[in-house]
Parts: structure tokens; C-alpha cells; sequence
């Protein structure tokens, strides 16, 4: 069976002016259903460009992006939209609810872009939010209330629709430590559920509580591999001098 | 997703800032309640002067001759017999003198309106005489020098008891026969109720000129056309030329009015509707801000799998929702406006004119603010659609 996510080759430029910049550069790595992914890299490493890749925000410049045996990069802006609601669940650091609806209703926005009738989208919405602890307050503006229950709130909006992939940017980037753990507690219950996460952070402590790390630097691809090795936390330039990023 | 799903989103955008909505709709609802009131104005003036046309009676001709250049002269006798000779059309016929110059009664010198009639003139008119006796065919053909005096001029100069007395027009005294019945509710100097009647054949040779002018019923008010064209081809073949004479009718003169008082509403509607593009324009800039100030919003549900459509349609719709409470809140203050109008019309000019809102102009007006809120919110709406989502999302 085909990898859930393939990336062949990808590069994206980015032209500012009269030059153009690097921000992916032939990064290839395949992610199988099921998987616990963290892509690492420091600001500049391209991982953001790869998230957005991933998540259909962006397409390649060159090379193929596969997800679900579907080529992306081939996609319009309206197949991108049907595709980022079916097969996506975002997580974002800023968790980017909508302020002026509930709780419950803003975990019903991706249902309504896909055209669940109202009943069904209040149940799913409902369970949604009770499986992350918080289907008493869904009434409850997300302004009232802590950054954990309002990531908690973005991750059952993630959820709600079933996706394929869910997509986790700096989740913990806005939170204490502890409230962070939690989150991070929740992303493995939802790998151990069989969900596929792809999680996105400069920080190897986060990074450490995936299945797999795919290290990113200067837009090409430094470490893939498993997280307990030591080469996946240790940067390639203190490992082994100049040589581990040109390998 | 649906249109109604659209609606309640924009519901709860306008609910919750309700103080920048309300500005916002300000412009358009001054626009509507502006044109509605002055539609409602028009109405109301085409109301009055059709009431006032109709009391002066929309079944009558009234036809002109020239005075000379004809080779014919048309005598009192020639149209009577044109009148005659078309009975299926025509009924009543009055010559009409008008004479210059006052009333002498006593020492006193009135500006009492004079003219010379025939004994059908009061049945044409409708007119009732309250006291002595109306003009009649012998007092034309003896030339009598009788009248019959207006109410007012009865009250005003002889007590209510006019029947018998005398009065002097163009230095001829003349006995009062007859006193008419008041017809304005409130009688005063120069009104309808101040007025003389005499024989038109007394009247001509008073004044010494030829009869010019005759007013002719018709049998049939909703005939009107085809009776003037009987009336038209008689006279025509008896001058042998349609040079030489006129005819008006009320109704004519009633579209002629009504006519320039509608080019006269619609230019003044056109300037208030001036107002609504300017409200649409306050609404076009609100919608763009708002779309800044939602970039955010919009990133989260791009990516959350709306469409570019989806996006529009909710910004076009938000617009067209403000635009469209702002048309029904101008058509309240319109209504209220034209109640206030009405009143203040009563107060200062001892009138009745019902400033009446046409459900025309309340439905035109509603349309026009909902298509204006359309219009000027679509280029914000694109403008929200076309965002980058992964621009849109760190827009901060």
C-alpha cells in the first residue's frame, strides 16, 4: 500500500524581488498511515514551508507531493479547500478560534464547509469536544477561557471531521510547560487511537515525543528517522561538523 | 453550506458590534427614509390637486375662440346647435363673459369675481341657489339685469339678505335674484364664494364684446377623448380650419399638472437617492476594514476547507444584510417622517395633505438598499476570498 504522505523531490521558491529563495530544496520522505511524525528544524529550516505544503496551503514549486495517492500540486484552489477539509485536521499555535462563536460552534465549522446538515454536526461537534474533556462548557466563548482548554477546543475541531492527517504547528508554543504536556499527551492518545500526526516545532524537547523525526535544515532533509536515536536531537553541525548538512 | 447558514453568521457579525453596524447603515437609511418621504410628499400633492380638480369638475370643456381672422363668426346660437346636434356626447353647454372691473355695492367697490353665464351654468357646476331663484332662460333673452351673488358676497356685504337689492357692475345696476349655496368651508375675500353671475347677453353688451369662450358638459366623463373629437371635427368644419379655437379640457390640465409635479418628485428623489450611494460607499469602506480586521478569520476558514465562494458569499451577504436592515430602518423613519409632514402641513397651512408613503417607493427603496449593499459589498468580499491563507493566518 502507498505511504498516506509522499514527498518526491519538493522544492518551492520563494522570488523576493529580483532573487529568489530556497525554502524547500528536494526534500523527499514518505509518512505512513498511523505514523507519529515530528518535522524539526530552526526558523529558516523550511519546516514551515513543509507544513504548509502538507497541509494544502501551499504547493511545490517542483516536484510531486502525493497525499492519500492524490497529487496535490496539481490541484486548483477549490480541490485544495475540499481537500484540507476531508483529509485535514489543523492544529495551529495560536489555536485560531473564532471569537465570536461557541465553542460547539466553532468546532462545527470544518462539518459545515463539508455540508453536514445541522443536527449531525451538533452531535459530532458535542462528542467532539467531549472526548477532549470539555463538553460541559460549549456554550462558553473561547475567550473565557485558558490557552490548554482552548488548544483542547482547536484539537477536537481538528478531529470533528475525521481526518487523514492531523496537522499540529508549534502546539505547545503559546503554553506553560504543563499545559503543554497535556496537549502533547493528548496528540500520542490520538497516535495510539490510530490517527496519523504530523507535528511541527523547533523544539527537540516536543519533538522527542514522536514516533519519528524528520530534521529539516537549510530546506533539505538532515536526519529521518526514529526519535530515540541520538543523531535525531543532536544537530547535525555539532555531531559532525560542516560535513552532516552537505550529506 | 447554505444561504442560511450565511445569514446567521452575518446576523451574529451585525449583533455583535451593533454601534458600527448602525453607523454604517446610517447613510442608507437617511437615503431611504428621504426618498420615501418625498415620493409620499408628490403623492400627497397629486392627491390635492386632483380633489381640487374634481370640484371644479372633470366632465366639462371648456372652449376658446378667437376673437377675429376667422371668415365665420361663431355665435352663441351656432354652438348650442353643435351641442344639440350631439347628443350622445355632449349635454350642457354655457357661453362663460368673463368681465374685468369690480363691484360697485353701495359706496363700496368689491373684488368680487364677475362673469356672464347661462341659465345651465349652475347645473353644469353643480351649483345650488339657497335663497331666491337662479338665472333663467328669459333673463338671456330679455338681457335682464339680474345676477346672483356668491354666499360670501350675500353675508358679507348685505347681512345674509341679498334677494332683492342691487349692486352696480360696469356703472349697470342690477337686482339680485338669487344668493348661492357656500361652497369652501371657510369663506373669505377673493374666494370661490366671492363671485357674480348675470346673464351672458347682459355681460357682452356691458362690456361690449362678442361671447369667446363656452364651457360643454359631457354625457360620459370616461368619453372624454371621443367627446372632444366630436367637439373638435363640429367646430373644425365650421371654421373650415382648427386655427381658430381651443379646447381644454380639466382632465388635460390635471395630467399636465400631475406631470411636471412627477418630474419635479423624481428630480428631488433622484438628489435624496444621491444618499444612498453614499451610503453604499460608507458600507463598501466599513466591509473593507472589517475584512482587515477579520484577514485572521478568513486564513482560519480557508483552511478549515472554505472555499473562495463560501468567503464571498458570507461578506456579500453580511453587506447585503446591513444594507437591507438599514433599508427597513429607513422606511420606519420615512413612515414616521411622512405621519410628521402630514401634521405639520395641517398646522401651517390649513390644508389636508396626507403625505402618503406609495408601497411602490417603500418596496423600490428596500430593493434598491438591499442591490446597493450587493453591489458595494462584493469588491471587500472578493478582496476576502482572494486572501492567501498561509498570509492570512499570521496576519496579526
Amino acid at each position: 500500500m502507498a505511504a498516506l504522505i509522499t514527498f518526491q523531490d519538493v522544492c518551492r521558491y520563494y522570488h523576493m524581488g529580483d532573487s529568489t529563495v530556497t525554502a524547500a530544496d528536494h526534500i523527499s520522505f514518505e509518512i505512513e498511515t498511523g505514523e507519529f511524525t515530528a518535522i524539526v528544524g530552526s526558523s529558516g529550516s523550511g519546516k514551515s514551508t513543509c507544513m504548509n505544503i502538507i497541509g494544502c496551503l501551499d504547493v511545490p514549486s517542483e516536484g510531486t507531493y502525493l497525499l492519500n495517492g492524490q497529487d496535490v500540486g496539481q490541484m486548483n484552489k477549490n480541490q485544495l479547500a475540499e481537500i484540507r477539509n476531508e483529509l485535514l485536521g489543523f492544529i495551529f499555535q495560536q489555536y485560531n478560534l473564532l471569537p465570536k462563536l461557541n465553542l460547539l460552534e466553532n468546532v462545527e465549522v470544518p462539518l459545515m464547509y463539508a455540508g453536514v446538515s445541522r443536527p449531525e454536526r451538533r452531535e459530532r461537534a458535542r462528542a467532539a469536544l467531549e472526548q477532549v474533556g470539555l463538553g460541559d462548557k460549549w456554550r462558553h466563548k473561547p475567550m473565557e477561557l485558558s490557552g490548554g482548554q482552548q488548544q483542547r477546543v482547536s484539537i477536537a475541531r481538528a478531529l470533528v471531521g475525521n481526518p487523514s492527517v492531523i496537522l499540529a504547528d508549534e502546539p505547545t508554543g503559546a503554553l506553560d510547560s504543563r499545559t503543554g504536556r497535556e496537549v502533547l499527551a493528548m496528540l500520542q492518545e490520538l497516535h495510539a487511537e490510530g490517527h496519523t500526526v504530523v507535528l511541527i516545532t523547533h523544539d527537540n524537547s516536543i519533538a522527542v515525543q514522536a514516533q519519528r523525526i524528520i530534521r529539516l535544515e537549510d530546506g533539505r532533509v538532515v536526519y529521518d528517522g526514529p526519535s530515540g536515536a541520538p543523531e535525531a536531537v543532536v544537530t547535525p553541525r555539532a555531531a559532525g561538523g560542516k560535513g552532516g548538512a552537505e550529506a | 453550506m447554505r444561504i442560511t447558514e450565511s445569514l446567521s453568521l452575518a446576523m451574529k457579525n451585525i449583533v455583535s458590534s451593533k454601534v458600527r453596524t448602525l453607523l454604517t447603515m446610517l447613510g442608507i437609511i437617511i437615503g431611504v427614509a428621504a426618498v420615501i418621504v418625498i415620493v409620499g410628499l408628490g403623492n400627497g400633492l397629486e392627491n390635492y390637486i386632483a380633489d381640487s380638480f374634481s370640484s371644479m369638475g372633470t366632465n366639462t370643456l371648456t372652449i376658446s375662440v378667437m376673437p377675429r381672422g376667422a371668415t365665420r363668426t361663431l355665435e352663441v346660437e351656432d354652438m348650442y346647435q353643435i351641442v344639440t346636434e350631439h347628443p350622445e356626447e355632449l349635454e350642457l353647454c354655457s357661453p362663460t363673459v368673463a368681465m374685468m372691473g369690480g363691484v360697485k355695492i353701495g359706496t363700496e367697490t368689491a373684488s368680487t369675481s364677475v362673469s356672464g353665464v347661462s341659465e345651465n351654468y349652475n347645473a353644469i357646476y353643480g351649483y345650488t341657489i339657497t335663497q331666491g331663484r337662479g338665472l333663467q332662460y328669459s333673463d338671456v333673452a330679455t338681457r335682464a339685469k339680474v345676477c346672483v351673488v356668491g354666499a360670501y358676497v350675500n353675508q358679507a356685504y348685505f347681512g345674509g339678505n341679498a334677494v332683492g337689492q342691487t349692486l352696480r357692475v360696469g356703472g349697470q345696476a342690477l337686482t339680485i335674484v338669487g344668493v348661492l349655496d357656500q361652497r369652501e368651508e371657510s369663506m373669505e375675500e377673493g374666494g370661490s364664494d366671492d363671485c357674480l353671475y348675470l346673464p351672458y347677453s347682459t355681460a357682452a353688451r356691458l362690456g361690449g364684446s362678442r361671447v369667446s369662450s363656452y364651457v360643454v358638459t359631457m354625457v360620459d366623463e370616461e368619453q372624454i377623448d371621443q367627446s372632444q373629437a366630436v367637439l373638435d371635427a363640429a367646430l373644425s368644419s365650421f371654421f373650415g380650419s382648427d386655427d381658430y379655437y381651443t379646447i381644454i379640457t380639466m382632465s388635460e390640465l390635471l395630467d399636465t399638472m400631475t406631470g411636471m409635479i412627477n418630474i419635479l418628485v423624481g428630480v428631488l428623489a433622484g438628489i435624496a437617492a444621491i444618499s444612498l450611494v453614499v451610503g453604499g460607499i460608507g458600507i463598501m469602506n466599513i466591509m473593507l476594514v472589517s475584512v482587515t480586521e477579520r484577514t485572521r478569520e478568513i486564513g482560519v476558514r480557508k483552511s478549515l476547507g472554505a472555499k473562495e465562494r463560501y468567503i464571498l458569499e458570507q461578506f456579500v451577504i453580511e453587506a447585503a444584510v446591513t444594507s437591507a436592515l438599514g433599508g427597513v430602518l429607513g422606511i420606519a423613519l420615512g413612515y414616521f417622517l411622512s405621519a410628521a409632514a402630514t401634521v405639520v402641513v395641517a398646522r401651517l397651512m390649513e390644508e389636508a395633505l396626507t403625505v402618503a408613503p406609495t408601497l411602490f417607493a417603500v418596496l423600490a427603496a428596500f430593493g434598491i438598499s438591499a442591490g446597493i449593499g450587493v453591489l458595494f459589498g462584493y469588491l471587500p468580499a472578493k478582496k476576502a476570498a482572494r486572501l492567501n491563507p498561509i498570509d492570512a493566518l499570521h496576519y496579526d
